[in-house]
């Protein structure tokens, strides 16, 4: 398989008044294969997202780089898409004018647009709110709508930082199996952070574990349970294994 | 303990059922103001302080609205605000944008902005009027500046406080600047910019009465400038009352209009 993402020699070091600095992240190595669903977590501050945003093209390396299909990544693009923790949608926009929004910057006819996006709304299931202002929504419905939204313009990638984080557990669990269903089906490349190990495991076929001061990779699990994965296998001995696996080591790295 | 609760919770729950409907917040609007005028009729009619009685003043008003002076003065004052305002607007929306969106912009014209907002739009009308002469166009000179001032900063403010989320969010869906700038800077600031509308018309009002009663020849402001020299209370209080209704009536206009755009908002 080839490689889709490789973060190489990456670091994001900020500068406070004075002389003082810090490490967000520190010469970050990683390779994400064509269509791999990888999870990424660790400790608050870790550099997470400082990660993610540096591949989204919303935040630049102070060295190092990122190569999406081998080419450096030196801004945002649609093919790449980034679904945040705070929802981001539109608040003066409908759900489906949420979805078509980026069908128009790309300028797609009106018609084609209206059907693209019909298809993402029905796919998450808010086919009866698709005229509905965001103000309106759950969390959980929020999240959906901005789910159709990175989907609708078709990004090969998705970068999803802590998505479904202010979820309660059965909306999350339910969205889950949801964006697995979805993945294997159109094998999109997934980088998808998360506090919680639980989730990482479940969705991951590699779970990456960062640590903090400085934010660096600390441990690549990988989890060899088949797809798709099923709700039983959330009770098997080998998920809890890998479970208390990835535990120990975002929260002893220096035992694990 | 538990026995004050269940009461304090009783007498919350059947309370606001009145204020609940809007009638009934309605009603007790009605019912404070002809109470109110029913006090100014008791002491006017003792002679208490001087003032002209509630009649007199209706009286004096139907005088003015038949024979059309109430309505050239509203029109003169109104047309003036308007004129000014329009104007101010119209240049504060486009400067703010340019403040908030460019650095360089903000350098330039935020000290000239600050400084002048601190001096009331009142104390440049000696000045307007020596420069400008005594016709129309100072005193829309100061309403368009008493508007500008108080438009560009909120304008300015609503893009500066755009959520950086949304700029990102519309960013990786492939928005260059532009496309930011009209899809979601415009639109997200909007709340602000009704904000500063609002608080300009209400200056422009405050600005134009004033400056009528400074240098004029029409206007509720001249008229009652006017009614000042012949001791005529009746007519300073037709004036007076009009000014206030017509500001009124401006200020539900803006609300509206900014409930109807800005319905997308989460409103606490
Ligand atoms: N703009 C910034 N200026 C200064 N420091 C920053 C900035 N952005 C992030 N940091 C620092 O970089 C570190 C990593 O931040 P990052 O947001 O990537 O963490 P994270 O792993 O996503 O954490 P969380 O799990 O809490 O979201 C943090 O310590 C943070 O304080
Ligand atoms: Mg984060």
């Amino acid at each position: 398989m080839s490689i889709k993402i490789s973060f190489q020699n990456v670091t994001k070091t900020y500068f406070f008044a004075g002389q003082n600095s810090f490490n967000a992240l520190q010469s970050l190595n990683l390779d994400i294969e064509d269509g791999e669903f990888i999870t990424v977590v660790g400790p608050s501050g870790c550099g997470k997202s400082t990660a993610m945003n540096i591949a989204a093209g919303l935040t630049t390396p102070s060295s190092g780089q990122v190569l999406v299909d081998n080419v450096p990544v030196k801004g945002p693009g649609p093919e790449r898409g980034v679904i945040f923790q705070q929802y981001a949608l539109f608040p003066w926009l409908t759900v489906r004018e949420n979805v078509e929004f980026g069908l128009k910057i790309a300028r797609h006819p009106k018609m084609e647009r209206r059907r693209i996006a019909d298809r993402f709304i029905g796919l998450v299931g808010l086919t009866d709110f698709a005229d509905a202002l965001p103000k309106t929504l759950s969390g959980g419905m929020k999240q959906r709508c901005a789910i159709a939204r990175a989907y609708a313009v078709n990004p090969k990638i998705l970068l999803m930082d802590e998505p479904f984080g202010a979820l309660d557990a059965l909306t999350r669990v339910q969205l889950q199996d949801q964006l697995l269903a979805t993945w294997e089906a159109e094998r999109r490349t997934v980088m998808f952070i998360t506090h919680d190990v639980d989730e990482a495991v479940y969705l991951a076929s590699r779970v990456v574990v960062m640590a903090a001061r400085p934010g660096r990779l600390h441990k690549i699990v990988p989890v060899d349970l088949p797809y798709p994965r099923t709700e039983e296998m959330r009770l098997s001995p080998e998920f809890s294994n890998l479970r208390n696996e990835v535990w120990r080591s975002v929260y002893h790295p220096a035992t694990a | 303990m538990s026995a004050t609760m269940t009461e304090e919770n009783s007498k919350a729950s059947t309370r606001p059922s009145l204020l609940s409907r809007p009638m009934g917040v309605l009603a007790i609007n009605v019912a404070a103001v002809v109470a109110g005028i029913a006090l100014w009729a008791a002491v006017t009619t003792q002679g208490v302080v001087g003032l002209p009685t509630p009649l007199a003043v209706a009286h004096q008003a139907v005088i003015q609205a038949q024979n059309g002076l109430l309505w050239s003065d509203a029109a003169a004052s109104l047309g003036r605000v308007f004129s000014g305002f329009a104007l101010g607007i119209a240049v504060a929306i486009p400067v703010g944008f340019l403040m908030g969106w460019y650095r360089t912009a903000r350098g330039i014209i935020e000290p000239y902005v600050q400084f002048f907002r601190t001096i009331p739009p009142l104390a440049i009308i000696p000045l307007a009027i020596v420069t400008m002469g005594i016709d129309e166009t100072p005193k829309i000179f100061v309403i368009f500046l008493a508007s500008f001032l108080s438009s560009v900063i909120a304008t300015y403010q609503g893009v500066v406080n755009v959520d950086k989320t949304l700029i990102n969010a519309a960013r990786v869906l492939g928005a260059n600047d532009f496309a930011i700038f009209r899809r979601v800077i415009v639109p997200a600031s909007l709340p602000y910019i009704m904000v500063g509308v609002r608080i300009g018309l209400g200056s422009s009002w405050a600005t134009v009465v004033a400056a009528e009663l400074i240098a004029a020849q029409s206007g509720l402001g001249f008229r009652m400038q006017q009614a000042q020299l012949y001791y005529d209370l009746p007519t300073i209080f037709v004036s007076l009352i009009a000014i206030g209704v017509l500001g009124l009536i401006m200020d539900r206009i803006v609300i509206t209009l900014d409930n109807t755009m800005t319905a997308w908002q989460e409103k606490l």
